[in-house]
Parts: C-alpha cells; sequence; structure tokens
C-alpha cells in the first residue's frame, strides 16, 4: 500500500494536488469495493486509473462526485478535507464526470438535457444559445433541438462532455469514454481532452484499454480488487506488464486460429428484414450473412445498431414472415420458434447474462433445464430429470472453471465472469453444430475472456459455424475469420480479419462504408 | 324530437360540468405520471374527497372548507401512497389498487352520517350583462367556479411543465430516475411532491362531485371516474392540453345517455350508462394499435427507485 503514491512520476506532484483522497474505504454490507484507496490529481494532467471490472474504479469516482459517500478516509480539495454532500456539492467545486453509461434523458432534447445542470441563474429559454457556443468553441457539431434518442453514441458523449464544461471544471472525470465509440470517434474525443489538459485542467481517465492509456495518460492509478496495487508511468510500461499489474497473474494468450479447412454453409441468413420491435429500436433491413463449417464469423458495430434485435431475430425471439430468411443446416426456420432452432442443434448465448441468458433467482441445473428442456431429455412426461440436470450443471461447472459458492448456487450469486463462463458453457457442453453469441465477453475479467474465446476457437475447430456479434474490436480480430459490420440495421459484406484494417473496420461501424465496399 | 338554441346550450353545460371532474384529476394524475410514479388509487383519493368535502361542507356550511377538505383528504391518502411506494420502494400498480380499496372504505365511514342530507350547490359565476348574453353566456361565463379552476389548471400544469425548469427536471426524473439522480436531482422529493399534487387534485375533483355536480353524499358516488380518468392521461400521451380534449369527450359521452333518454331513443338505459366505459376501453385499444411500442409514455413509469449511497 505504501508504494502506492511513494513513486512520484507526474509533473505536479510536488505542488498542491487539485484534488486527493486519503485512505478511502467503501463497504456494501460485507463487500469491501475501496480499500483505503489513496490517489493524488494535479492540474493539467490526464491521470489513468486502470483495473479490471469490478476492481473498483466505479466506485471511487462515484464518491469523488458525490453520488456515494465513503465509509472512511478523506477527500481533499486543494490540501483541505472536503464532504461531498451530493454531486451537485462536487460540480460546485468544479468536478465535472462523464458517466460510463450515459447520464441523459432519452425523451428530452440535446438543450433540455443540458440545462438540467445549468446554475438556476441561467433561464431556460436562454440555455440553447449558450449550448451553441460551448459547441462551436470545441467544435462538438451539437444541435440543441434534437432528441438525445435520435443521436449516436459519439453524438451523446459530446452532449455529456459538453455539460460538463459547461460549467468550467477543473476537475473532470471520464469513466470509461471510449467503450461505445468507433475508432475515428475516439480519436476525436483525445482531441478535445488533450485541450482540456492544455488548459490546465485536471482530468481522471478511467479504462482497459492500455493502448489508449499509454497514449493519453501521464501517470496511471492501478487498482485491483478493491486496492491500490502501484502508480506508474504508463509510457514506460508495456501493455502486458500493465495488464499483469491490473490482473495479478500473467495472462495466458488464446492460441490462435491458424489455418483450418472449412465445411459447407451451416448459418445462411438472406434479406432478413424486421421492423424495430419498440420504441427507439433499430429496424433490420436486407441483412445477409452466412456461416461456413468451421469458421467464425464476426459482427462489429457501435452499440444500438440492431445487434440485439438481429440476434433476436437468429434465435428464434423474434419470428422472421419468411422462412428463408434463416437457414440452420439446410432447414429454413425464420418463422420457427427458439424449441424448433435447439432441435437443429443450433445454440444461443444472448447479451444480457443475468435475466436474459440466465434466470438470476433459479439454481444453475434448473438453469440448465430452462434451456434445453426441449432438446436434452432433461424432463419426461412434464417431470424434470432433477439429477440429470445437476450433472450437467456439474460439468459445465468443472469443464469451464467456473468458481462458485455452493454446488448448485443461484445465478445472480455469481460474479460476472463465472457466469458469463456458465452461460456459455452451457451451450458449448452441448457441441452445438451452429452456435449463436452476443457480446460474449462484455463485463468479463481477462481470464474468463481468455478461456472463453479459446472455447469458441476450440468448437469452430470440430466444425461448428460460430457467429459472433461484438463492440470489442480487439475480441473480432483475435478470434474471427471474417468481419461484418452493423450499422442502422444493415450488415456490411464481410471483410476477411486478416487482411482488413480497424480504421477500414471503424469506417463502416460510423456508417462511412461508401468506398469500403470491397469484392 | 325537436330542439332549439336553448337546449343546445343546456346540453353543453352539462357536457363542461361532466367534464370537470375528470379533467381536474386527470391532469392531477398527469404530473404523477410525468415524474414516473403510477398511482392507479385516483379512484380512492377521489371518493375520499367527495365523502370529506360534502361533510365539511355541510358542517360548516362554507363550500371553500369543504373544497380544502376535501383536497387536503386526497393528499393524505397520496402521502399513505407514497410512504409505499417511494419510501419503502413497494409495488405500485399493488399500492394503487390498495389505496382504492382503502379509499372507498374509509369514505364510507366518514359519509355514513351524512347519506340523504342535501345543500345548495357551489355557486356559479355571474357577471351581469355577460352572462346573460342569449345561447353563450351561461355556458362562458356562467360555469361554476371549479370550471374555471379546471381549465386554469390546466394551462399552468402544461406552461410549468414545458417552460420552466422545475418542470423540466420533473419531466427528466420521469424519463430516466437513474440519471436525474447520478446528477444529483433529489428524485424522491420531487416525486413526493408530484404524488401529493396528484392526490390533492383527485380529491378536489371528488369534492366536486359531492359539492356542485350533485350537491349530496351518496356511497360509490365517483361511479369509476377516477379509473377513467387515469384512461384520460394515457389518451391524453401525457399532454395536458389534450386530457382538456379527452375530458370533453368522455362527458359527452357521459351526457349522451341523459340525452337519449329524454329523447326516448331505444336504447337500453344500461347500455347508455355503460357507455363512458365502454369508450375508455374502446379509446385505450385504439392507442394501443395505434402505437404499439407504448408512445409517449415516461420511460420510468411505474419503476421504483432506490438510491444507491
Amino acid at each position: 500500500m505504501a508504494q502506492s503514491h511513494a513513486t512520484d512520476l507526474g509533473q505536479g506532484s510536488k505542488a498542491t494536488p487539485l484534488l486527493a483522497v486519503r485512505d478511502i474505504t467503501k463497504r456494501f454490507g460485507t463487500f469491501t469495493a475501496n480499500d483505503r484507496v489513496t490517489l493524488d490529481l494535479a492540474a493539467g494532467e490526464i491521470h489513468a486509473l486502470l483495473g479490471e471490472n469490478g476492481a473498483g474504479k466505479s466506485t471511487l469516482v462515484k464518491m469523488l462526485y458525490g453520488i456515494l459517500e465513503p465509509t472512511e478516509g478523506d477527500i481533499l480539495w486543494q490540501g483541505a478535507p472536503i464532504r461531498l454532500a451530493d454531486p451537485n456539492a462536487a460540480r460546485a467545486l468544479g468536478i465535472g464526470m462523464v458517466f460510463q453509461h450515459f447520464s441523459l434523458f432519452e425523451n428530452l432534447t440535446v438543450a433540455e438535457n443540458i440545462a438540467l445542470v445549468m446554475p438556476s441563474e441561467v433561464k431556460l429559454d436562454d440555455a440553447p444559445a449558450k449550448i451553441a457556443e460551448i459547441s462551436r468553441a470545441y467544435g462538438m457539431g451539437l444541435e440543441p433541438s434534437r432528441p438525445v434518442w435520435t443521436l449516436s453514441a459519439g453524438e451523446r458523449q459530446r452532449i455529456e462532455i459538453a455539460r460538463c464544461l459547461l460549467q468550467d471544471p477543473k476537475v473532470l472525470i471520464l469513466d470509461e469514454p471510449t467503450s461505445v465509440l468507433t475508432p475515428q470517434e475516439a480519436e476525436k474525443l483525445f482531441e478535445t481532452l488533450e485541450r482540456l489538459k492544455a488548459e490546465g485542467r485536471a482530468l481522471l481517465y478511467i479504462s482497459h484499454h492500455l493502448e489508449e492509456v499509454q497514449r493519453l495518460c501521464d501517470r496511471a492509478t492501478i487498482l485491483r480488487l478493491g486496492k491500490v496495487v502501484g502508480t506508474c508511468n504508463p509510457r514506460a510500461e508495456t501493455p502486458r506488464s500493465l495488464a499483469a499489474l491490473m490482473v495479478g497473474s500473467e495472462i495466458k494468450e488464446v492460441k490462435p486460429a491458424g489455418a483450418h479447412a472449412l465445411g459447407k454453409e451451416r448459418l445462411v441468413v438472406s434479406n432478413l428484414s424486421l421492423p424495430s420491435p419498440e420504441l427507439h429500436g433499430v429496424a433490420l433491413k436486407n441483412v445477409s450473412a452466412a456461416v461456413k463449417g468451421g469458421e467464425i464469423f464476426g459482427v462489429a458495430g457501435v452499440a444500438g445498431n440492431g445487434q440485439s434485435e438481429f440476434f433476436a431475430a437468429l434465435s428464434g425471439e423474434t419470428l422472421a414472415r419468411e422462412p428463408n430468411a434463416i437457414v440452420i443446416d439446410g432447414s429454413p426456420v425464420g418463422a420457427m420458434g427458439i424449441a424448433v432452432r435447439r432441435a437443429l442443434n443450433a445454440g444461443f448465448v444472448p447479451e444480457e447474462r443475468n435475466g436474459h441468458a440466465a434466470a438470476p433467482d433459479f439454481t444453475l441445473s434448473d438453469n440448465i433445464v430452462l434451456s434445453s428442456h426441449a432438446s436434452a431429455g432433461m424432463t419426461r412426461a412434464g417431470f424434470i430429470n432433477a439429477k440429470l440436470a445437476k450433472e450437467k450443471a456439474r460439468a459445465v461447472i468443472t469443464s469451464f472453471d467456473v468458481r462458485a459458492a455452493a454446488p448448485d448456487p443461484p445465478a445472480r450469486t455469481l460474479s460476472g465472469g463465472n457466469l458469463q463462463k456458465f452461460v456459455v458453457g452451457r451451450e458449448i457442453l452441448r457441441d452445438p453444430s451452429v452456435l449463436v453469441i452476443n457480446q460474449p465477453t462484455w463485463g468479463v475479467d481477462v481470464a474468463a475472456a481468455a478461456t472463453i474465446r479459446q472455447a469458441l476457437l476450440d468448437l469452430c475447430a470440430k466444425g461448428a459455424a460460430i457467429l459472433i456479434i461484438s463492440q470489442d474490436l480487439d475480441e473480432l480480430f483475435e478470434i474471427c475469420d471474417r468481419i461484418a459490420v452493423i450499422h442502422g440495421g444493415q450488415l456490411s459484406a464481410p471483410l476477411p480479419a486478416r487482411s482488413t484494417t480497424r480504421e477500414e473496420i471503424g469506417l463502416l461501424m460510423a456508417g462511412m462504408g461508401g468506398s469500403g465496399h470491397a469484392h | 324530437m325537436t330542439f332549439d338554441a336553448q337546449q343546445v346550450q343546456d346540453v353543453l353545460i352539462i357536457v363542461v360540468t361532466a367534464a370537470t371532474p375528470l379533467l381536474i384529476a386527470a391532469v392531477g394524475e398527469l404530473v404523477v405520471e410525468r415524474s414516473g410514479v403510477l398511482n392507479l388509487g385516483v379512484e380512492g383519493m377521489m371518493i375520499i374527497g367527495a365523502a370529506t368535502g360534502f361533510a365539511a361542507g355541510y358542517s360548516t356550511d362554507s363550500t371553500l372548507v369543504g373544497v380544502a377538505a376535501g383536497v387536503i383528504s386526497g393528499a393524505i391518502l397520496a402521502a399513505i401512497f407514497a410512504f409505499l411506494t417511494l419510501g419503502l420502494a413497494a409495488n405500485q400498480v399493488a399500492s394503487g389498487l390498495a389505496l382504492t380499496i382503502l379509499g372507498r372504505g374509509v369514505a364510507n365511514l366518514i359519509g355514513a352520517s351524512f347519506v340523504g342530507l342535501k345543500r345548495t350547490p357551489a355557486p356559479h359565476l355571474h357577471i351581469p350583462g355577460l352572462s346573460d348574453i342569449p345561447l353563450i353566456g351561461k355556458l362562458i361565463f356562467g360555469e361554476d367556479f371549479f370550471v374555471y379552476f379546471g381549465l386554469l389548471l390546466t394551462g399552468a400544469v402544461a406552461y410549468w411543465l414545458m417552460r420552466t425548469r422545475s418542470g423540466l427536471t420533473l419531466r427528466a426524473i420521469g424519463d430516466n430516475h437513474a440519471s436525474g439522480h447520478s446528477l444529483g436531482v433529489p428524485v424522491r422529493r420531487i416525486r413526493l411532491l408530484a404524488v401529493l399534487f396528484g392526490g390533492g387534485c383527485a380529491g378536489l375533483a371528488g369534492s366536486y362531485l359531492s359539492l356542485a355536480y350533485t350537491p349530496f353524499w351518496s356511497p360509490d358516488m365517483t361511479a369509476g371516474r377516477g379509473w377513467i380518468a387515469l384512461a384520460l392521461v394515457v389518451f391524453a400521451s401525457w399532454k395536458p392540453w389534450r386530457a382538456l380534449a379527452g375530458a370533453l369527450l368522455f362527458g359527452g359521452v357521459t351526457v349522451l345517455q341523459l340525452v337519449f333518454q329524454t329523447w326516448g331513443v331505444p336504447i337500453p338505459p344500461q347500455f347508455l350508462a355503460s357507455l363512458p366505459y365502454l369508450t375508455t376501453i374502446a379509446v385505450l385499444v385504439v392507442l394501443s394499435i395505434r402505437d404499439i411500442r407504448g408512445a409517449a409514455a415516461p420511460a420510468s413509469l411505474g419503476i421504483p427507485f432506490i438510491p444507491d449511497r
């Protein structure tokens, strides 16, 4: 613990830090989210806060922004201890925050969203003019009267940032700001951040994208399991050494797919069109794709461009009108439900593990029954074969190294990574010939992600056709043979992963695929 | 079957008076729902407003005291709902239904000793000259004070919701309470105030029934108007001026049965009496067919909010 602020590398560290955290602890019941964390933030620096999911980064910044109250420890503002009763108090001091999951109001306009946090002296009618002014100053291109739900993730983030900048903050906290951006949008964000740094503001930058941190940040503080494990200059480290600090051990590398024989087409989607299922949803337009046996087909895209709608159509949660729109192993199933598709030996893993892939309050064995009652002999004459279900749960737990507190615990008691290993393992152990998986490693720790990716590669080597929908470009480039991009409900032509650059994919993700229509 | 212009005015006056309690209750509930809370107890808050309103008005011989009692009793019932749903994050649908049952019971208890008593109806506006204009004078310048208050309330709420910062804040937490909380908006305090306002409006609407519409107390005299008000909020897609249009439509349907009876149209009176409710169902069906995705409903409607701290 002592080493954490002993390593003096930063420039402004001799002067009093603008914002400092001293031995801060936050407990939720018996769970300690932050354990005696210490951190300095100086004017004119971009300070990275690194750590895996669940390391306590979000808890820490929520305390700095007054949303959570520390159990113990002090927050110092220019050297003096302060108590932040709520976010208004933090904003009054000059602390601004850009949230990971945007804190915007979808059905309000851009101007209304920003006006909400303006000081009460500002008249509501004057807000649009002020917003236009700041939008011009930072080249943000905001349209005050547009409702937020019509905007892209990048535009939404610019609203969040504009909302902060209107209050002229001295400290700006950014929680995973690039996780929903295309590479080009991220580039634009970095320019803005460099400019804010040059203006003498202090930025606290939370991320687990190590390359970004190395490029942008002057210092990095690394959290693991709620504790600070070190502060360093990220430019003097390698991504591997930073990752090892975050995880606490070396990460085993995923074995690359290598050349392998492709079989016949096992999953074929042709001209799939579906209306949007809900307000602010996305309609699918003429989506076509063909996945061969032994192939991993990646679908990249910024969140909210039709991924969940596409998954629902593939799994049979939403039925297409045209049976031939989706063909699994030669059978037209477009208009058939989930059970029929599973009986054809297809497997599906949705994005949301708690509540969609698994019923949170049910035990793991009950969850096995729920997903395979129609295809794996789990029930006879309507009665559940509990013994068989428990055995299957056991098998998943052992072969995928699912860490649980009890032999057959309720799904919700598992950590994110372990539950994800379980829901993926449940499908893979059935040896599916077609597997569709949405965001396979979202919010999963590095080690569990490696296990899951390896299992997908192994399944593919056995001749299964796998379709992966993911926002994580690194993941797609690591394991996919071909990558297509979904944008506004349309799927681009697939590009071979090996001969395609991130920039090409990035342009497609932003909907600028005009010239990128290769072959 | 002849009728003259004088009769048309009389019918329109009845339409307006039938619409007024629906409008006042609906505008109150509209504010509650815009803040993200679904209070299904409007019927209960209306009936208790009717009972206490008449009881207090009769005992003190003052319409104003009656109105105040109606408003306060509605707000008190709403406070119980707020304690359950905001304080304890209880299920809003169940709590709202329970509130209706509670309201009916308490109202019958309070009203028991006032059954069969009568008092003079609440005063009407009278502007010499204007109110005496033939054909429209009574309709526009000769209504009772509740009618004008209802219109004023609708305009004030419409302006407040869309044009003021506090109205914006209320709409914002109805859209996304978690975002509001993370910006430091006191979500539960605002919702408490909204629920109390809604309760007050429902109580006022109830007291209108027993002090002006039919100036006596009888058990179950609200006759489902609270439910119609709830449907009106959806009908109006959470916009105050549309609630006015909806209230007049429903008021019109209510009056239709009376008109048909006087004209001797051979339709069973039971069917006519059920017209407002059939209209409610029909309107809700049409609305959901038109937009199956739930159109303009506040996104947080009915979802309990539990702040983490």
